[in-house]
């Protein structure tokens, strides 16, 4: 085995690459759960805007259109699941459910013509400055656009929350929505909106793993990612950064797992397999420890149907 | 406008003679049970492009996707010989309880079970592919064809068939190289594109310059051509996905043994078989050579192929060792079915464990 330090740095690049998908949903789904809304419906949504993706990118050619095609689609979906749980005051945990059955079913039937077609090469940029710098070079260069998105959204998300205007009316909404209301905030637009960026970001998530990461549609795609990404949220106490830590480590488990199988170290492969969901779970509960922060995170009408009397 | 009133009037000549001919084959019913769904473009895609092609000789099938592999295969099967179907083939090993059950209910209705042993009533056959003897052509290619010495192999779940895959693929490239050493590593999946793709990606980055894989989706030769490394595709021609990495495909084709047994039915031939088909058979197909692969190796694999195909030549010949020098075949001998069917160890010159 080669270690130098190159290696390391590919090694880094590729964990990286694998954790783009959970940064982008879980992020989505943070501004949707700081505004007092559950979508369990996250995968479902991915999904959706894998095939969405895919299929234009097939039909169309055009790589634009295809990303934001998905993220529209994404908005599309979650559209249902806004008009459900606040139109309709629907159950959030139970219409979230039915989301993600009924976007991998759609997402199959869609995708039925779609089977065994290669996709096309995604453009990435500063591919000629990877061998420019040791250990750093495979690192930041040579990515698409999706890649360098999804690296800065946890700081721009993080960055909106605390020192934003609409990020405190956000916060407001989903820690106490009748005060809100009583402030003059119109609670149902302001979660509608959240709703429906959570479903943009679901979007894009499954398109980076239709169009970019591998680039092909098969059903199920998404292989449980959404419900990682659902997981990461919480372990995460709704704080982007630690999102972002809980990525790379989730990403990082899966990848390092792979090589000590092939440099032979003698553990048994199932716990191997195990280890990410563990890990993971383990380091965000000891980095969140701090229970005043989580009382002040946690958005507390998290799931609770809000029902303005008037 | 004219081009589209050829095309209904063909398009209509078509059903015609689909239906003439189904008419001819007093309405013989298949149906076909799939463990996933027919756009894995794997293991379950195989089958209906198998079923397609009963289907295209005339006859009327029908398909359930995605039934597990509990009770619920047994109300299906019920259902499905319920409701007029003369054959049904149970494509997946967990359907073979299930199979068995149903079967006693119905003797009058043929049940065909792929990748099984039991045959407990006169109305069930089961049928399997010698995939192996794909993978000793692919051993004896990423044998000639490394440069590293270090060869990747992503393998799915620790049953007999997939050890049975490696241990070919290993025997066929030490022959050719004895200096390669194969890295597996375990993805405990059957499909999910993502994995796949990270699983090669660490072979690569390990040194492996050809990855060879028992799990079903594209990712793989796709991460291959990315890196710049030969890959073999699996279940179906990959050539398209990663032109440059894919040297050639083991590919499952059903079709031919479908449209044979439905035939058999509807003749009124049909009896109870344990089919177990390889290369000579047509059931196991070798994609096209690339023609990165030099002249002399391409001719050698052909000959492989054909004396593979004729039984001159057998996958697991002796000697055979494995991994603690224990004889498994001693010389001159091969391995017989019953030894394939339940090979749980590897041979010498596998690196690791098995997952237990």
């Amino acid at each position: 085995m080669i270690i130098d330090i190159n290696f390391i740095g590919l090694i880094i690049a590729s964990i990286m690459a694998s954790a783009v998908p959970l940064i982008l949903a879980s992020c989505g789904e943070l501004i949707t759960e700081r505004s007092g809304v559950l979508n369990l419906g996250v995968e479902g949504m991915m999904i959706i805007g894998a095939i969405s993706g895919f299929a234009l990118m097939t039909v169309t050619g055009s790589l634009i259109i295809a990303v934001f095609g998905a993220m529209l689609a994404g908005v599309l979906i979650s559209t249902i699941f806004a008009f459900l749980t606040q139109t309709l005051i629907t159950n959030h945990v139970a219409t979230g459910l039915a989301l993600t059955i009924f976007g991998i079913g759609i997402s199959a039937m869609i995708g039925k013509n779609f089977v065994g077609i290669p996709g096309k090469e995604f453009p990435v940029f500063f591919e000629g400055l990877k061998d420019t710098i040791p250990l750093l070079g495979p690192i930041l260069f040579g990515h698409s656009i999706v890649f360098y998105f999804a690296f800065a959204l946890p700081f721009v998300t993080s960055y909106f929350l605390k020192k934003t205007k609409i990020g405190l009316i956000v916060r407001a909404v989903g820690d106490s929505p009748e005060s809100a209301s009583n402030q003059g905030i119109n609670v149902k637009l302001v979660r509608y909106a959240c709703i429906l960026y959570g479903g943009a970001m679901s979007g894009l998530a499954g398109a980076y793993l239709s169009m970019i990461y591998t680039p092909q549609w098969i059903e199920n795609m998404t292989g449980g990612r959404g419900w990682i990404a659902l997981a990461l949220v919480v372990f995460s106490t709704w704080n982007p950064i630690k999102i972002l830590i809980g990525a790379m480590i989730f990403g990082g488990l899966t990848i390092i797992q792979f090589h000590m199988q092939a440099i032979g170290v003698r553990i048994p492969v199932q716990f191997l397999t195990a280890l990410p969901y563990i890990v993971t779970i383990i380091v965000l509960v000891v980095i969140s420890r701090d229970s005043r922060k989580i009382r002040l995170s946690t958005p507390s009408s998290l799931g609770k149907s809000f029902h303005k009397d008037n | 406008m004219h081009k589209f009133l050829i095309r209904s009037f063909v398009s209509s000549l078509v059903l015609l003679f689909t239906f003439t001919v189904a008419a001819v084959a007093k309405d013989v019913k298949a149906a076909f049970v799939y463990i996933g769904p027919t756009g894995d473009h794997g293991w379950t895609y195989q089958h209906d492009v198998g079923r397609k092609a009963v289907e295209a000789a005339g006859f009327k099938t029908t398909y359930v996707e995605g039934v597990p592999e509990s009770a619920d295969a047994e109300r299906v099967l019920r259902q499905l010989a319920n409701s007029g179907h003369d054959v049904i083939f149970t494509t997946s090993f967990g359907y073979m309880n299930p199979t068995n059950k149903v079967a006693k209910e119905f003797p009058n209705v043929k049940f065909e079970h792929a990748t099984g042993y039991k045959r407990e009533h006169p109305n069930v056959s089961t049928y399997a592919a010698r995939f192996y003897e794909g993978r000793t052509i692919l051993g004896t290619i990423a044998g000639t064809m490394t440069k590293s010495n270090v060869i990747g192999y992503v393998a799915s779940f620790p049953i007999p068939e997939v050890i049975r895959g490696i241990n070919s693929f290993t025997l066929a490239a030490q022959k050719v190289n004895p200096n390669i050493k194969t890295k597996i590593v375990w993805a405990f999946t059957w499909y999910d594109p993502g994995k796949e793709a990270e699983a090669a990606k660490a072979l690569i980055d390990q040194g492996a310059d050809v990855i060879a894989q028992h799990t079903d989706s594209t990712a793989i030769v796709q991460m291959a051509e990315k890196a710049g490394v030969y890959a073999f595709g699996q279940a179906s021609d990959m050539d398209k996905f990663a032109p440059k990495a894919v040297l050639t495909s083991v590919e499952n084709n059903w079709g031919p043994y479908y449209v044979d047994r439905v035939k058999a039915v509807a003749n009124g031939t049909w009896s109870q078989k344990d089919t177990w088909h390889g290369i000579g058979d047509g059931m196991v197909v070798i994609s096209d050579l690339d023609s990165q692969m030099p002249a002399d190796l391409r001719s050698k694999v052909k000959k492989l192929q054909a004396d593979l195909a004729s039984g001159k030549v057998h996958s697991f010949t002796g000697p055979i060792y494995d991994q603690k020098g224990n004889l498994m075949v001693a010389e001159g001998k091969t391995a017989d079915d019953g030894m394939l069917a339940g090979m749980m160890t590897y041979v010498k010159g596998v690196e690791g464990d098995i997952p237990k």
